[in-house]
Formats: structure tokens, sequence, C-alpha cells
């Protein structure tokens, strides 16, 4: 792949400078003068009427500034609740979540009231002192025993607990099975846990009470659409409310979530005339911030005895907490995710969501597709064990080879919008994984490992993902007067490294650094239109607009330049904050003139017939998805008597066609890794059966340190999709996506000879040692 | 509840003094009350290590230690790793060199609990490490490229060529 000056480089990053010397801006780092501080007093139990609630204590208490209720909010608001949900016909239950919960709390965490103090320590003191008369009601907690007749309902109100309920079907699938010479079927449970940023979630709002506008910083990945909802909560006109994303420490989903705290706190801050600050704690993280959990697939493949695949069916049922928070977007990617790397003639999947008395589920990095991808390569490995089939042969048939791209699957995003794998070479990238583990000569390493009583495994899963989705990004680049060039998108940076992205692409065509330009992100008054970060999309929509922007910018700089200089535009290059007239570098001028020059004067023509100023507005729409794809390979050992799993190697060979940074690929790609690993192994968000949440401290919900990770080789093939002008795909959350479904592998061959059958993720020593059965064992 | 006491102490080579809860925790205090926002907190119950900051060469974990047990210590953050001039520590460089960081938020405690680990073990192994580093959580980066900024950075410090 040929590299630019600078795309494709791995350039110096330009948020390091101030992060690095502890000089970033995050959420809690905003301290208005004279701001007051928030906390939420939250549901101790998982289902409860709520009674009586007596705050008289609380706001007696020296410093505390107000004590707020659902009552106290209504009279200033449009709406008591939030409607966010993406739109689908397959809701049954409308679950919009209140702001603050009235008469009935559905989850341990809902929030019922907020006290605004002169410190966080004294508003959580006044929490203390809230009287709250609950009667606690029944709750439900597993998603399978919430759909079955007689169970407890998640909503005193509703009907039943099925919140939602599709299918998704191409072709005569029960004719494929009846008519198919091999069937193999499982049953699954997949679990994941919470994305856990290392930076909980946050709120900052400023009310400037001469002119009525609010500006609000938060921790979120969609400004904009916060800002739309912020402006139909509080009736306020788009010009006086600005929603700003600071420098935020990681977001891997829940945060493109607008959340009750989004809009109490500004709010707040409108009604007591003081700057207002609510920063959630890990402890709140765990019962307030969305979540992805369970899944539960019953699922089937039908094969031909050369292990083609005929037809796939099955059922899932979908743990969607207690509120519709998103919508039905999480196993609707899990069932988009399970078939899409393969030939598969006929499909039928249906999708129950049912509602649970937990915290409310969105996606969390991967978004469905890790389960998806489990469903699938579980479903594979079978057929390959029923069919005396190598397991990387069989997914070598069935993967769509590359001279079939670009291949009209029939299936539909959630958008309507086909779904079209647009480029790449799977087969050739699945052989690249299989080559680096040496998947060839593992059966000796094998066997050599169990005469010596060690039981190694080794294990694969393909994906392909869906990258990029649309419509747009807004992105402006605007050369100032000084010279200095400003880039401003309504993309929303989290730690991917989207300023350096940005400025990447605009320096690459304005001959300029990187570190000449100034990137502003997430700042809904630099940017009007925006969308923000999610679904791997913002180097695919954002980094187009940069691109088509910059050029535009630079033959407007070429024109005005060739006016001034008196020299043809095919004559000029642009270098070095200048447009010099090649062969001649002494005749030139300088970025600054030529944006002075386009800012004009009373009287005189401008230059270059092209308009004034030197700048560029774009949103590039790009409805089609792009899709990425890889294979892990993994292998493991695997210690049966204290069920612990030890990855001796990870291989990941992948595609996300051209490579805007090679580093930052490798770094997106490695955290999604670990992230995988992690719910291969260690990630449990765990509740009791009253749904009382179980494992909410970080020594309790395990997240990989350095020590878990294992040695990681990652494999690049490049194929430029020709869907962007960058021919890039999204790589932000490929690495989490095969994980679970390798290790699950690795971990059942190395058990082999124990007749295990994993069936659900994560994987702790317990579920291990259960697996292993010592009378098949035999004498060691 | 509110009890306070004035504590002096040295922060980033700089003698402060300040009123402080008793209840204050040392990260809250170099935050909210000195304005050293570059320590971060990411759970408050000692696991993360987001907050680790140097206490006497210390790495601590300044969410579970109280300020007015700082009284009379020597602190070192993020905000004082650079040389006077600007020139950034070898660790700070590292990090940047080898995208030891993506969101930044679990950097400063990562570099806390590296210069004491390096000041003790100035030519380690990776897996040494990665033992050093188990104390910290990043979600972003999967470890690796911290593990090769910090054996970069145990390179510079002993004065070869990184």
């Amino acid at each position: 792949m040929t590299a630019g000056r600078l795309v494709g480089r791995d350039v110096a990053r330009v948020e390091d400078a101030a992060l690095i010397r502890g000089r970033g801006r995050f959420v809690d780092d905003i301290a208005p003068p004279g701001a007051l501080h928030a906390a939420f007093l939250r549901s101790p139990h998982a289902h409860a009427r709520i009674l009586r609630v007596d705050t008289a204590a609380a706001r007696a208490l020296p410093g505390v500034q107000a004590v707020l209720l659902a009552d106290d909010l209504r009279p200033h608001l449009t709406d008591m609740r939030l409607v966010v949900a993406l739109p689908s016909p397959s809701y049954r239950l409308e679950l919009h979540r209140p702001i603050l919960a009235a008469a009935e709390v559905a989850h341990v965490g809902e929030a019922l009231a907020v006290v605004i103090a002169d410190s966080r320590a004294l508003a959580e003191d006044a929490l203390a002192l809230i009287e709250v008369d609950y009667d606690p009601l029944p709750a439900i907690a597993d998603c399978d025993a919430a759909l079955l007749p007689d169970a407890p309902l998640a909503h005193s109100g509703a009907d039943s607990n099925l919140v939602a309920q599709m299918t998704v079907a191409y072709g005569d699938v029960d004719a494929a099975f009846a008519a198919a010479p091999h069937r193999f079927a499982e049953t699954l449970h997949i679990h994941r846990g919470g994305s856990h940023s290392m930076e909980c979630r946050g709120v900052v709002a400023l009310h400037d009470a001469t002119e009525d506008r609010l500006t609000v910083w938060s921790s979120t990945q969609t400004p904009h659409a916060a800002k739309r909802l912020l402006c139909d909560l509080l009736d306020m006109d788009e010009s006086r409310l600005r929603v700003v994303t600071p420098d935020v420490g990681g977001g891997f989903g829940p945060k493109l979530v607008f959340y009750p705290e989004e809009v109490v706190v500004p709010l707040a801050a409108r009604l007591l005339g003081r700057p207002v600050k609510w920063i959630e704690d890990r402890a709140e993280h765990f019962v307030a911030t969305t979540q992805e959990r369970d899944q539960s697939w019953r699922v089937e493949i039908a094969t031909d005895a050369a292990g083609r695949i005929l037809g796939l069916r099955g059922d899932l049922v979908h743990d969607h907490g207690a509120w519709t928070a998103r919508g039905v977007n999480v196993p609707q990617g899990a069932v988009a995710a399970m078939p899409l790397a393969y030939m598969v003639p006929a499909f039928r999947m249906t999708i129950r969501a049912a509602v649970t008395n937990k915290v409310p589920v969105t996606p969390v990095r991967g978004a469905g597709q890790p389960q998806g991808v489990f469903a699938m390569e579980r479903l594979l490995d079978r057929a390959a064990q029923g069919l005396g089939l190598d397991r990387a042969e069989i997914r070598r048939r069935n993967l769509v080879p590359a001279d079939r791209m670009p291949y009209a699957t029939p299936l539909k995003t959630r958008g309507g919008i086909a779904v079209t794998l647009d480029s790449g070479d799977y087969p050739r990238c699945q052989q690249m994984a299989l080559d680096a583990i040496d998947w060839a000569g593992f059966p000796a390493r094998q066997q050599a490992a169990r005469l010596a009583g060690r039981h190694l495994g080794i294990g694969l899963a393909n994906y392909v993902e869906g990258t990029g989705r649309g419509p747009f990004e807004q992105v402006s680049v605007r050369v100032e007067p000084s010279g200095r060039i400003v880039v401003a998108s309504g993309a929303a940076a989290m730690g991917q490294s989207t300023a350096t992205m940005l400025a990447q692409i605009v320096a690459e065509q304005l001959g300029a650094d990187v570190a000449d330009i100034r990137v502003i992100t997430g700042d809904t008054a630099a940017t009007p239109l925006g969308i923000g970060g999610s679904n791997s999309r913002q180097a695919v929509l954002a980094g187009s607009s940069a691109h088509v922007a910059a050029l535009k910018v630079r033959e407007k700089a070429l024109a005005i330049a060739g006016t001034m200089l008196e020299v043809a535009t095919e004559d000029l290059e642009i270098e070095a904050g200048a447009v010099r007239v090649k062969g001649a570098p002494g005749l030139c001028v300088t970025l600054a003139a030529i944006a002075r020059a386009a800012a004009g004067q009373p009287g005189f023509m401008l230059p270059g017939g092209r308009g004034p100023g030197l700048a560029a507005t774009e949103e590039v729409v790009i409805d089609a998805m792009t899709y990425a794809n890889g294979t892990a390979a993994v292998e493991v050992a695997v210690d049966v008597e204290t069920g612990g799993v030890t990855i001796l190697r990870l291989v990941f060979a992948h595609d996300c066609g051209r490579a805007l940074h090679p580093r930052i690929v490798d770094g997106q790609l490695m955290g999604g890794i670990a992230h995988g690993i992690g719910n291969a192994l260690y990630e449990h968000m765990r509740f009791d059966e009253q749904a009382q949440p179980i494992s909410t401290t970080l020594a309790d919900y395990l997240l990989v340190t350095a020590t878990e990770m294992p040695p990681v080789e990652i494999l690049h093939l490049h194929s430029p999709t020709p869907l962007n002008p960058l021919g890039i795909k999204g790589v932000g959350e490929a690495g989490v996506i095969p994980i679970p479904a390798a290790v699950a592998a690795a971990v059942e061959d190395a058990l082999a000879p124990f007749g295990a059958r994993i069936r659900r993720v994560p994987l702790s020593p317990v579920d291990v040692v259960a697996l292993v059965d010592p009378a098949a064992a035999g004498p060691r | 509840m509110s009890e306070s006491r004035h504590i002096a102490l040295h922060v980033n080579g700089e003698r402060r003094e300040a009123e402080t809860p008793v209840r204050q925790h040392l990260a809250d205090f170099l935050r909210g009350t000195l304005g050293l926002t570059g320590t971060h907190l990411g759970c408050e119950h000692g696991v993360c290590g987001a907050c680790t900051v140097l206490v006497d060469g210390r790495a601590v974990r300044a969410c579970l230690m109280l300020a007015v047990q700082a009284a009379g210590r020597a602190v070192t953050t993020i905000e004082g790793l650079a040389a006077a001039d600007g020139t950034l520590h070898p660790l700070q460089q590292a990090f940047c060199d080898h995208h030891g960081l993506q969101c930044g938020f679990c950097t400063p405690g990562i570099l806390a609990t590296l210069v004491e680990y390096l000041a003790e073990n100035p030519d380690p192994g990776a897996e040494d490490l990665r033992i050093a580093l188990s104390g910290n959580i990043c979600r972003c980066t999967g470890y690796d490229s911290i593990v090769a900024a910090a054996l970069a950075a145990a390179r510079a410090l002993r004065g070869e060529a990184a």
C-alpha cells in the first residue's frame, strides 16, 4: 500500500503533547468558579414501588443547595422520559426511561433524586439523609426466565417482559434443513460485561443567565445528539446551547447513549444560577452506565457431506435490561454478524429481547458482533467434529472467496441498506493466520504435550464487520488569515487518535506538518452537524469529509496563488505553509497571505475567482457500510487441576483496507484483543436471583492486566474499499470480535480428551474444572 | 464531618500549604485544592492504579491515602516529571514514541509506577515490566506498547541508545 507524505505513516500523535504532561482536559478537570456538585440517589432495589420520599433532613444540611425529585423537574422539562430508541418495527413495549424515577424503580442504580451541594462529599452526606419508603416488587434477573409464562414482570404496568421481537431471514430455510444430510445444533450462553473506560462518565454545565445560554461539557461520544435532546427537553433554541466533548478517557460504546444525568445537571445549573458538576464514580458506573450482558442462542446449521453450509436457523434471547436506552441494535448486530464471513444460502434467526430488572443494555465495543461470531464459529466447529473435517478446512470451503467480491448478501442493515461485502480476501486472511500459528504443525505439538501431561489446544475464528456506518460526518477545513489551519469535525474523540487522523489527512493536502493543524472535535459550536463516535465509523466518515474538504481548500489556494503570482495553477505546488512555483522556490506566496487575500477588501475583486474565504466544509455521504474482516488463531494451555487457561500465542490477521497510521491501527486492534480476552476468560457482570449486582468493584469484575496478555502477532492484508476516497475500513472494534470464539475453540480443543463441549463465555477456572470429567481422562 | 487541617508538603519540588478536610484523599487534594488535574481517578477503591503518584519516591495510590497523611512529604505527580526546561522525562518521551497511550487517562498512574520501578530495576525484562504494571489497568492499549515504551525508557535512563 503506497503511503503519502503523512497519510499511511506513523506520524507523532497530536494528542500526546498535552496528555503526556498531565495537561489534558477531561470533564472532571473543568472547574468553573463557584461550581456546585451533584450526587444522585440511586435505587438499592432491583424493582420497587416508591411510596414516599422525605428530603427534609437532606435539605437542612448546611452546604446543600437543592434536593430535586422528579416532581421538582417536571415544570421545567418538556418530557420526563428520554425518548432515544432507534427506530424499529420490532418493539412490543415502549420503555423510555424516566429522567428521575417517580413511582417505580426498575433496576439497582436507577436515579430518583439529585442533591446539589457545595462539594461532592457534602452532596453524598445529604444522600444518606434522604428517606425513601420502598415497596419491593418481584424482580426478574434472567432473560430466559423473563419470557416464561409466569415470570415476574420487570415493569408492573406491562403485560409481559417481551420488549421486542423480530425475525431476520432469507431463503427457504426449512426446505434446506429438510433436505440436508447433516445438521448440528447448539445452545449457547454468551455474556459480555461493561465497557469500563478508565474514565467514568461526567457532566459539567454552565448557565449564563444574562443571555440564557447553556454550555454543557459531557464525556459523551455523541455531543450533537446530546444537544438535540437537551434543546428538546429544556425547550431551548439551538443557538443558546452548546455541548462540548472534552478529552474523553475511553468510550467503548456506553458513552454514545444519552443519560438522565446529562439533562438533570444542565437543568440544575439553569435553576440554581450556578455551574453544576457531576462526575460518575466507579461504583455508580457499575449500576448506572449501560452494559451488554446476556444472550442465549439456540442455533442449528445444515451442511452437505463436504461441510458446505446449506442453512442456518435458530433463535436468540437477549437481555435488554430495564429500559430502552438505545434500541434493539445489539441483538440485531449479533444476528447480522453471524453468517457474514460465509456463503450461507438460507438463514433464519428470531430475536426476542427480554426486559430484566438490570442496567439497560446498549452497545459495548463490538456491539453484539462477538456474540454472533461466537455462535457461528461454535457451529462450524461442531460441524467439523461431526463430519471429521479439519476446523480450518470447513471454514475455507465456506468463506466468501475473493473472486466473488463485491458479494451481495440478501441481508439489510438496521437502516434497510443492502449488505454488500465490498472487498477483501477472506480465505487468504485465514491462511495467513494459520501459517503464522503453525496450524499444520499443531497436532504434533499437542501430542507431545499430552505425553508430558499438558493440555494444549488451538482454535480459530473468522469475522466480517460492518464498519463506517453512515450517513455522514461533517468536517470543515479553514486556513485563518494568520496561516493557522483549523479543522473542526462532528467526530468525537475518545482516545482513538481522531485528532491525529484528521490532522494527517488535511496536512497531507495542504503541505503542512501534522503539528501545524489545530483540530476541534466534538464541539457543537465549532461544527453545526454531527453524528459522533460509534460503529467504527469516524475515520471512514470524518476522514473522507476531511480529505475532500482539504482537497477543495488546496485547489482554492492554488487558484488564488495563481492569480497572485500570475502563474498557471499546474505550475504550482504547495509545501511548508506556502504555494510556490515548481522549480522556482523563491517565487511563492504563503498560505497566510492567500487566506488574507481571500478574506477580501472592500471595493476590490477577490483573487482566484473562487469566492471569499480559504475554507471548505464537507459532509461526504456514505450510506453503505464497508466490511472489514479478519481471523484470530489462538493456542492455549489448560491446567486441568486449577482450570487456569493460559493463552500461549494469539495471531490476528486482518484487513481494514488502507491503514492511515499503521501504529494506531495496531493500537486499536491490541486494545480490542485485550477486551476480547477479558470477555473470553475474565469479565463477568454478575447479578443474583433478585437482580442485585454482585460484581461492583474492579476487584470483583476483572479487567485484563499486563500479565494476562499473551504474545500477540498482528498480520495485515490491505484491500482498499471502493466506497470511500481513502480506501479505508473501520478498525476500532475489530480486535474484540473473534477473540471469545477463538479462545473457546482452543480451550475445547485442549479438553478434547475429556469430551468437553464449550457452550458459554466467559470461562472462569471454575467453569473449566467443571468441563473436565476425571473419569474420561484415564490414568495420568 | 467537615473537620479540616492545615498541611504543608512539597509537590513537584515546590512547598505548598493548604487547608484540607481530614476525610479528603490525596488525589482530590491534588486535583481540587491544588489544581493539579493530571492525576486521574479511575475507581477510588485502589484497583485501577490511575491515581498513582510518588510520595517520597514510592508509588502510592492517591485514592487510598488521605491528604493529611501527605503532610511533610514530597509528592511527585505527572506535572512534575518533565525537566524544568520542559524536556520530557525519558518515560514520557518513550510513551509518545511507542504509542504507549491512547486516551491517556491511565497514563499518569502508569508513569508514576514505572518511575519507581525503573529506579530500583534499571534493566528489567519485558516479563518483569508486565508484573510491575499489573496493578495499573489500561483499557485502550492492550499493554504491549506500554511495555515497549518502558523498555525503551529503561535503555534511555541507562544512557543507552533508545
